[in-house]
This record gives C-alpha cells, structure tokens and sequence, in this order.
C-alpha cells in the first residue's frame, strides 16, 4: 500500500520529537532543581535579616549574600544552553517559578542594599539572563513584576520585625516604597491571571506596613525626619 | 488560614473608605509623576498592553480560521462521487487558500520576531482545525496523509517580489505538463501566485523601500510544532468516519473499505506511541470509537451487500451504527 510507509513515517518523527523534549525537558529539570536548591539557600540566609539582631547587621548579611549569586549566575549560563534557540517559551513554564523567587530575592537585596526599587535590567544582571528576548534567555516582565509583588509581602513583614526589633524608622520608608510600588501596579492594566491575583494581594500588604506607621506615629515613636 | 481569611474580609471592607483618602494624600505628597519607578512603570505599562493586544488579535485570527476551516470541511463531506466534485475541491481549495494568505499571513507578520511559541496557545486550535482540513482534502484527492512538511510549506510565505517573476515561468511548465493532476499544492501555486500580486500591488511597497526588503528578507511562516500536527490528523480521523458512511450513501461501495483500512494504520501508529500526553489519549479514544463504526460499516457491506439493494443497504448502515453507538460504551470501558 501506498501510504502505509508514509503514516508509519510521520508517526515515527512523532515519535522522536516526543522524545526529543522529553530528553530536554528532564535536562532542565535537573538544572532548575539545583537553580531552587541555591534560591533557597540565599532566601535562609536573607530571612536572617528579621532576627532581631539580623536588622542591626543588614549590611553583612547582604555582603554574604552577593557571592552565592555566582552560582546562580553559573546555572542559569547551564539553562540556557539546554534550551533550543527560540524555544524559550516552550519549557519556560519548567523555570518559571522559579525565575520568580530569583527575580524576588535580587529585588530584596537591592532593596537592603540601597532602599531602591531595582530594574528589570539589574535583575537581568544579578541573575545572569538577558532583558530581550532577541539576546538570549531573558526573563520575562511577568517575572520580574512578580518577584516584586513578593518583595512587597516581605517587606511588609519586615516593617513589623523592625518595630520589635527596634528599629522605628525603617518601616516608615517601607512604607513610603511599598506605597510607590502599589501606585505603579495600578498603572498596569493586567489581565485575569496569575499576576493580577497576585496584584490584588498587594494591598494587603501595604495596608499592614501603613497600620505600622500609625501604630508608632500615634505612640509617638516616629522618629524625627 | 480561616482566621486570616476573615481579617482580610474586614480589612476589604475598612480599605475602601481608608484607602480614598489616603491615595489622594499621596497623589499630591509622596508619589511623584516623575519619579523613576512611576517612569518604569509607565514603560512596562506599554509593554504589557502591546502583548496583550498582539495575543487578542492572534485569538481573532483564530477563531475566523476555525471557522473557515470548519466550513471547508463540511463542503468537503458533500463530495460525491458522480457529482461535480472538481467543483467543490475547487471551492475547498480557493478557501483554504484564502485562509492561509489572509488569516495566517496575519498571524505570521504578528508573530514574525516572536518565540513561536509564546503565542502558540492563542492560535493552537485553529491550527488543528485547518490541519484537520487540509488533510481531509488532500486525502480525498490522494489516498494518503498529507506530510507535516507540506503543510508547513503551505504556511510559509515568501516576501520577495522577484519571487513572482521565478514563480509565475515554473507555475507554467506545471500547468502544461500535467493539467489533469490533483496534487493541491499544484493547484495552491496557480492561486497562489494570483494572491501574491496582489498583495505586493496594494499593500507592501516593496518596489518604494528596497532596503526594507532585504532586512526582511526572511521568510515569514507559522510554524507548526509536530504536537499540533498530530493532534490535527486526529481530528482528521473523525470526519473520515463520516465521509466512509456518507459515501455509502452516494453510492460508492469501495470508499468505506479504503477508509477503514487506512483508519486502521492509523490507529496502530497512535496506539504505538509511547508516553503520549493526554489530549492525544483523549483523541485516540474517539479515533478508536469511529474505527469501530467504520468496521462495523464494512461489515454489513461485506455480508449484506450482494443480497440488498444500494438504497436499502444505506439505512442498514446508519441503523447498525446507531446501535453501535449504545454497544460502544460498554466494549470501550471493558477494555479500559
């Protein structure tokens, strides 16, 4: 029969393109676990800041904290080899989250570092990918804003540890930069996903740092500007 | 967690009126138009609203080639065999043709220097559909499962205008040496070729602009992941069903059998493929479904045919399907 050589045939490059990405996509795996593996180890030692004695030594903590970006560095060069030239947003779903708490933990040492909001290109920088898609494994803005919608939440605990740690004034400019992070995401017209449900959690989370600047501003206890 | 749900209840209904006045405050003190993080945002602003607008304009797209494709696919069923079928291939053809030269052309330009599969889920079904088209057509005409790569070719399109000139001398040469020959993708470049010039005349002024050309110079083209094609000749096996029971009905007594013959290799290569993912087992679950009304067709042909007239024999087949269908139930569930 004519076609039969010809089913037999499309169905065995079927065949070999499912084993193909599956070859890929267990490639990836392994390098997006040891990718958490190392997240992980920086969230530890970034948490450390909440310890009482943690919020008078935020300085140290971050300087222990830059070299362990090497390595994530390192893996990500390891990702993006894996992946097939353009087909970056057939796996990223296997990365995504974790881009995310990458992307959220460089916000949050920036922001211990220098009090500012960091850039999606310092970001890039931090974690060693790329802003474009054009030049290479980049990190998608979804991503990135994302990670600073969980910077917000942890912020808003840090403003409260701050207060029993003593330190009155540091939830006073949380304050100000959670609130100036919540005014930009309002700018953003998001569609109904995973972003936007996260977006909705934001003020939540500013809500309680203002209710920590009250609670010293009525007390007193606002330090002098 | 329930006792912190219900904090956020109350904090939502104390937010509203909180929270009115207190972003007016800030309006005027702390935040600051021109402050860099309002700037930032501002520009992601623009970018999340440009995709966006890309993905919903792809989702238009998709949904018009659905439809077309659905309609090309029931002109296709109402082939028969003593009719003026040249017609209606021909009219198949025209619109699948015009499908592709307006509706994914459209796409292509929009995902031209995108990750071809960042938008792939927004024009995904409509893919499947106009596979499962073009398939049907081809096989009426062929006998055989059209190739992956042709159907790539089909949505690959070419934006030279020297093209044209090279085209329209082999288009020729084609035409005269085998007119009678129904390979579609002949026929597809003689229209082709007409949808080319047109284009080229009233929409890209590519005689104005030359440099913009070569910049360009690359083709623009869907592309096709082998998953969707897959899925696409899935589909295909349904209307094959259909078509083998209609033929009956038009009077061709041998159709059913190549059908089912050919439905048979197909279901083996499924049923061949290892770790297949789920919407591919869902398919091949119907796949096996219409097999069995086509077998069970050929069946009835094969016994009752030289004892029954045609006319009856078509409502002994739509009969025994009916009943095929309450026996398909449970035959299926003892084999899961």
């Amino acid at each position: 029969m004519q076609h039969e050589n010809n089913i037999s045939q499309v169905f065995s490059d079927y065949q070999k393109y499912m084993e193909d990405e599956q070859q890929i996509r267990e490639e990836i795996r392994t390098v997006v676990r040891e990718l958490e593996q190392t997240a992980r180890e920086i969230l530890t030692q970034l948490q450390s800041v909440h310890q009482t004695n943690g919020i008078k030594s935020v300085s140290s903590i971050c300087d222990k904290c830059v070299p362990m970006f090497e390595t994530v560095r390192e893996k990500m060069a390891s990702l993006n080899s894996k992946i097939p030239v353009n087909q970056y947003y057939r796996y990223n779903d296997q990365w995504r989250f974790s881009l995310q708490r990458l992307a959220f933990l460089s916000a949050y040492l920036t922001y211990l570092q220098s009090e500012t909001l960091v850039t999606r290109e310092s970001v890039a920088q931090i974690i060693g990918v790329k802003v474009d898609r054009q030049d290479g494994f980049h990190i998608d803005l979804d991503d990135y804003l994302m990670g600073l919608l969980q910077l917000a939440s942890e912020l808003s605990r840090l403003a409260v540890n701050a207060v029993t740690a003593g330190d009155y004034g540091r939830p006073m400019k949380i304050a100000k930069f959670v609130a100036e992070l919540d005014s930009g995401f309002r700018l953003l017209n998001l569609k109904n996903d995973s972003l936007r449900k996260r977006f909705d959690g934001l003020k939540y989370d500013l809500k309680k740092v203002e209710e920590v600047v009250y609670d010293l501003t009525i007390r007193g206890l606002k330090p002098a500007e | 967690m329930s006792d912190r749900r219900r904090k956020r209840n109350r904090y939502d209904r104390a937010d509203k009126s909180d929270r009115g006045g207190g972003t007016e405050d800030k309006k005027e003190s702390d935040v600051d138009e021109s402050s860099p993080v309002i700037q930032m945002f501002k520009c992601f602003q623009k970018q999340l609203d440009q995709r966006h607008d890309k993905y919903e304009r792809i989702v238009k797209l998709n949904r018009d080639i659905t439809i077309e494709s659905k309609r090309a696919i029931f002109m296709l069923q109402r082939v028969t065999v003593a009719g003026d079928c040249s017609d209606i291939f021909q009219q198949v053809d025209e619109k699948l043709l015009a499908v592709e030269k307006t509706k994914f052309l459209e796409i292509a330009k929009e995902i031209e220097q995108e990750d071809p599969f960042q938008f792939l889920r927004a024009y995904s079904s409509g893919l499947q559909e106009y596979i499962e088209a073009l398939s049907f057509n081809y096989f009426l005409k062929n006998n055989s499962l059209i190739k992956l790569e042709d159907v790539q070719a089909r949505l690959s399109f070419k934006r030279e205008s020297s093209e044209k000139t090279v085209d329209s001398a082999s288009d020729g040469q084609v035409k005269d040496a085998n007119p009678d020959i129904k390979d579609p993708i002949m026929d597809v470049k003689d229209t082709n070729l007409d949808n080319v010039k047109v284009t080229n005349t009233d929409g890209i002024n590519c005689s104005e602009v030359p440099i913009e050309m070569d910049t360009t110079d690359s083709d623009l083209s869907v592309y096709i992941p082998n998953s969707e094609y897959i899925l696409g000749v899935a589909d295909l096996t349904g209307e094959m069903m259909r078509r083998a029971i209609n033929s009956v009905g038009s009077g061709d007594l041998e159709r059913p059998f190549e059908i089912c013959s050919f439905l048979r290799e197909i279901e083996s290569a499924y049923s061949s493929l290892g770790n297949a993912n789920r919407e591919v087992n869902r398919k091949l679950h119907v796949l096996r479904q219409s097999l069995r009304k086509v077998e069970t067709a050929c069946y009835t042909l094969r016994v009752r045919g030289s004892e029954v007239p045609k006319h009856m024999l078509i409502d002994m087949i739509s009969k025994t399907n009916i009943n095929q269908y309450s026996m398909d139930d449970s035959v299926v569930t003892e084999d899961d």
